[in-house]
């Protein structure tokens, strides 16, 4: 089973990101699981939320506690403490401006891949194409499945492309 | 069939909107919400053709239900928690006046403290009150029980409210992949509602009536048989169920492994996937241990119970809620159907207020049976003095 943990802050739209993971992946004929840490929705607060990814059912519904993947929409939540909720080969995805050399840390500026097609700093989808470039289990086409299956049809072709840039983006 | 990636809640509308209800009456409250807004997305979009009714209460909420019930509509409402508390008055109303409202109740936490997660304090506190009461595992089984809820409640042996449980947050709020049957699947399924108990003006009766000392006793007795006689309607639902769609299921309970285990933790809803999982975990390393799920608690499946622990040298209950001055009232109900075995049962306390349990709680309770005395325990709280 893949475990994938997402952070960011109510409002950026990471739960949207979780959803689409998982049923792009299920429309390869397997199994997700995506749920965020339940609770009140707040604008700007802290969240988490998770994808489990398999070829079978997933019977295990409680929250992931270490990580193929750790996501993060917004590099203020980020500390060196990430690592912990990682397994021995996880990888940490960062949303940042900063120049980061760690081979644990995938970093990219998802901001401005946003900013350039969205014409909005919303990360969500950005940074799901992220994680389907570093993942490489989830094709591109099955993520643009699941947008115009979960999204409004107006948000279909910007958010696909960026997508796209963002798997460009950390193939570079 | 068609594959989806719905939430517990979405799966379960998808559900009621095959089982074609004409009424339905609703109060929003966390984490029932995302139902009832989605049945009203139907009920606009005319892809559901009934009366949605925007209530100012839960109590209002059931008391519509009834009034639709006794005029031979099929009528559902949803709740949680303290919107359920507050419609207990209604409850024994509907179950005494043997209307056949099916009920969704995401399980939630009673306060105090506030609350708005998954526990099951909520509708274990109201088992007294003459409904039915299903618990659901996953998001496919929620949808199925929405389409075999009506059947079951609606068969005139039985003509008795039933409550269908997802657990709180934990699956009503995770999306999963679910097959949603056809429209023609569910119509061959599920016939429409038909009763003698309505107001009907060419045979005109009394209905919702008094019954004072010398004949209370009778209709109580009736709605008892009515409960029970559910037992076996769930079993020809099922059949019928799987005929159709393919999907099967077993009744009151669910046993997995139990056959030859030496330990056994029986529980109920949203967590058994994990406590099933474990056990598998465990017997790769060869432990015997199996797992009971109890999928109705009314009707009560004491020869299950019996059946699947006869082997076992210890049991736990593990389940999400605490009777206060006793144990958790699963405990109590398998205690009972337990009396003549001399087996330990040990009951274990946790998830209360939505309180994660994790693999590792549940491989520590198989590993407690092994050793430990018989024992009431809170997962995670290491005191002294909870013992009764």
């Amino acid at each position: 089973m893949i475990e994938i943990l997402w952070h960011g802050r109510g409002g950026q739209g990471a739960f949207t990101a979780v959803r689409l993971s998982g049923a792009a992946y299920a429309l390869s004929g397997k199994y997700a699981l995506a749920f965020p840490s339940f609770g009140p929705e707040r604008r700007g607060a802290p969240i988490r939320a998770f994808t489990k990814l398999d070829e079978k059912p997933i019977a295990n519904r409680s929250e992931i506690e270490k990580a193929d993947y750790s996501i993060f929409l917004d590099d203020t939540l980020f500390s060196p403490s990430a690592f912990d909720e990682l397994k021995p080969n996880g990888t940490v995805i960062l949303n940042t401006k900063k120049a980061i050399s760690n081979d644990k840390i995938i970093a990219l500026d998802a901001e401005k891949v946003a900013e350039e097609i969205l014409g909005m700093p919303i990360v969500n989808t950005v940074m799901l194409g992220a994680l389907a470039a570093v993942y490489g289990n989830i094709s591109e086409e099955n993520i643009a499945g699941a947008i115009r299956e979960n999204m409004a049809e107006r948000l279909w072709d910007k958010n696909i492309r960026a997508v796209h840039a963002a798997m460009e983006a950390v193939k570079k | 069939m068609a594959r989806k990636f719905l939430s517990g809640n979405e799966a379960f509308a998808e559900g009621i909107r095959l089982a074609k209800p004409q009424v339905i009456s609703a109060y929003p409250i966390t984490p029932q919400t995302i139902v009832v807004e989605r049945l009203s997305e139907m009920v606009e979009d005319k892809s559901l053709n009934a009366e949605f009714i925007h209530v100012e209460s839960e109590h209002s909420a059931l008391s519509w239900a009834m009034g639709a019930s006794a005029v031979g509509a099929r009528a559902f409402t949803a709740t949680s928690s303290q919107g359920l508390l507050y419609m207990a008055e209604c409850l024994t109303y509907a179950a005494g006046g043997r209307f056949p409202i099916v009920m969704m109740n995401a399980n939630r936490s009673t306060a105090l403290p506030w609350n708005i997660y998954g526990d099951q304090r909520d509708s274990l506190s109201l088992l007294d009150s003459g409904w039915i009461q299903a618990y659901a595992e996953n998001a496919q089984e929620s949808l199925d029980l929405a389409l075999m809820s009506y059947y079951i409640a609606e068969n005139s042996a039985v003509s008795t409210p039933l409550m269908l449980k997802l657990a709180g947050y934990v699956f009503p709020h995770t999306y999963e992949v679910v097959d949603v049957p056809v429209p023609e699947q569910a119509d061959a399924f599920l016939p429409p509602f038909e009763t003698e108990n309505k107001i009907d003006f060419d045979n005109p009766k009394n209905l919702a009536f008094s019954a004072g000392p010398a004949h209370n006793d009778i209709f109580k007795y009736k709605e008892h048989i009515g409960v029970l006689n559910a037992a076996g309607v769930i079993n020809e639902a099922e059949r019928k169920f799987a005929d159709i769609f393919g999907r099967s299921y077993t009744g009151l309970t669910e046993s997995y492994k139990t056959e030859d285990a030496d330990y056994i933790i029986i529980t109920l809803g949203s967590i058994a996937g994990l406590v099933k999982e474990t056990a598998d975990k465990l017997r790769r390393q060869g432990k015997r241990v199996g797992v009971l799920r109890i999928r109705y608690m009314r009707p009560f499946p004491n020869a299950d119970i019996v059946r699947a622990v006869k082997n076992a040298k210890a049991v736990a209950v593990l389940e999400k809620d605490i009777s206060f001055g006793n144990e958790g009232t699963v405990c109590t109900n398998v205690k009972a159907a337990l009396q003549k075995s001399n087996i330990p049962i040990s009951n274990f306390i946790g998830g209360l207020g939505g309180k994660n349990i994790s693999k590792k709680d549940i491989e520590n309770i198989f590993l407690r049976l092994e050793t430990e005395e018989p024992e009431i325990k809170f997962i995670g709280i290491e005191t002294s003095g909870g013992e009764i």
